[in-house]
């Protein structure tokens, strides 16, 4: 099975938190003021953040899970 | 759910813009915008002014996802990348030490007042009729005059920045942004070290 996770790109990413306001199951956060952490546990890949990054840096990944 | 007090914010950064009409001194006020997020960032190690207190950010995303004025495309990839926003940041810098030699040549009293605001750093906008009250030292006003020019220059930007791609666009080069990013980083470079 695969899992739909958020990804971003830590280099580039300005930490403006744009992903953090959108983000319905609270699974992003800020870490230090330098770029955005997404939680793999409580994000459902839902995408609401990949529209919202202004640097469009974020990512829908497929993940498998469990065999 | 209740939006939180700071969500509002957008207010203040519209009502700034609108003062800078009537009263240029207004434009003072201003320095809160540039003064909060480095002293958080340089206290805090945190960007929480961008992530929450912006107003200017919420300006923005308003007017771009609310009121659908942006075309929600994804930025140049240049435009994203850390070369730009440090030469952005180093331009402005310059544009705006220039305003600040301006206002020290007005109060050195080597050139008079300049009742204008520059917008895009090029076009000279008279602006006489915002400057009412004359009994403050002239470069007062010259400082406010210029202050707001860079106020107002950056709004502009960031307002066709938000029609062309995303509502938040100007974030990713916005030059307070890049300075608390940079000072975050030299925080964490700090905490790395302890």
């Amino acid at each position: 099975m695969a899992k739909r996770l958020a990804r971003n790109n830590r280099a580039i990413c300005v930490a403006c938190g744009s992903c953090v306001k959108v983000c319905p199951r609270k699974a992003i956060s800020i870490y230090r003021g330098i770029y955005a952490c997404v939680d793999e546990s409580k994000c459902i890949g839902c995408g609401l953040c990949v529209k919202e990054c202004p640097a469009s840096i974020i990512a829908i990944d497929k993940l498998e899970v469990g065999a | 759910m209740k939006k939180p007090w700071y969500d509002y914010l957008w207010l203040v950064s519209a009502l700034y813009l609108i003062l800078g009409f009537f009263n240029i001194l207004f434009a003072w006020l201003g320095m809160i915008c540039f003064i909060t997020p480095l002293v958080i960032s340089a206290t805090k190690g945190t960007k929480s002014y961008c992530n929450k207190y912006c107003g200017r950010g919420q300006l923005f995303l308003m007017l771009g996802k609310r009121f659908r004025l942006s075309r929600n495309r994804p930025m140049p990839r240049w435009m994203t990348s850390k070369w730009f926003r440090y030469g952005f940041l180093t331009f402005f810098m310059i544009m705006f030490a220039q305003m600040i030699f301006t206002t020290v040549l007005v109060f050195k009293d080597t050139r008079g007042l300049s009742e204008t605001v520059k917008l895009l750093w090029i076009f000279k906008v008279p602006w006489k009729w915002a400057y009412r009250i004359r009994t403050v030292p002239e470069w007062i006003s010259q400082f406010a005059f210029g202050f707001y020019s860079v106020m107002l220059t950056s709004t502009i930007l960031g307002l066709i920045i938000m029609i062309l791609f995303k509502p938040r666009s100007w974030c990713v080069y916005c030059p307070m942004g890049t300075m608390t990013h940079l000072l975050c980083q030299a925080r964490l470079t700090k905490y790395e070290q302890n």
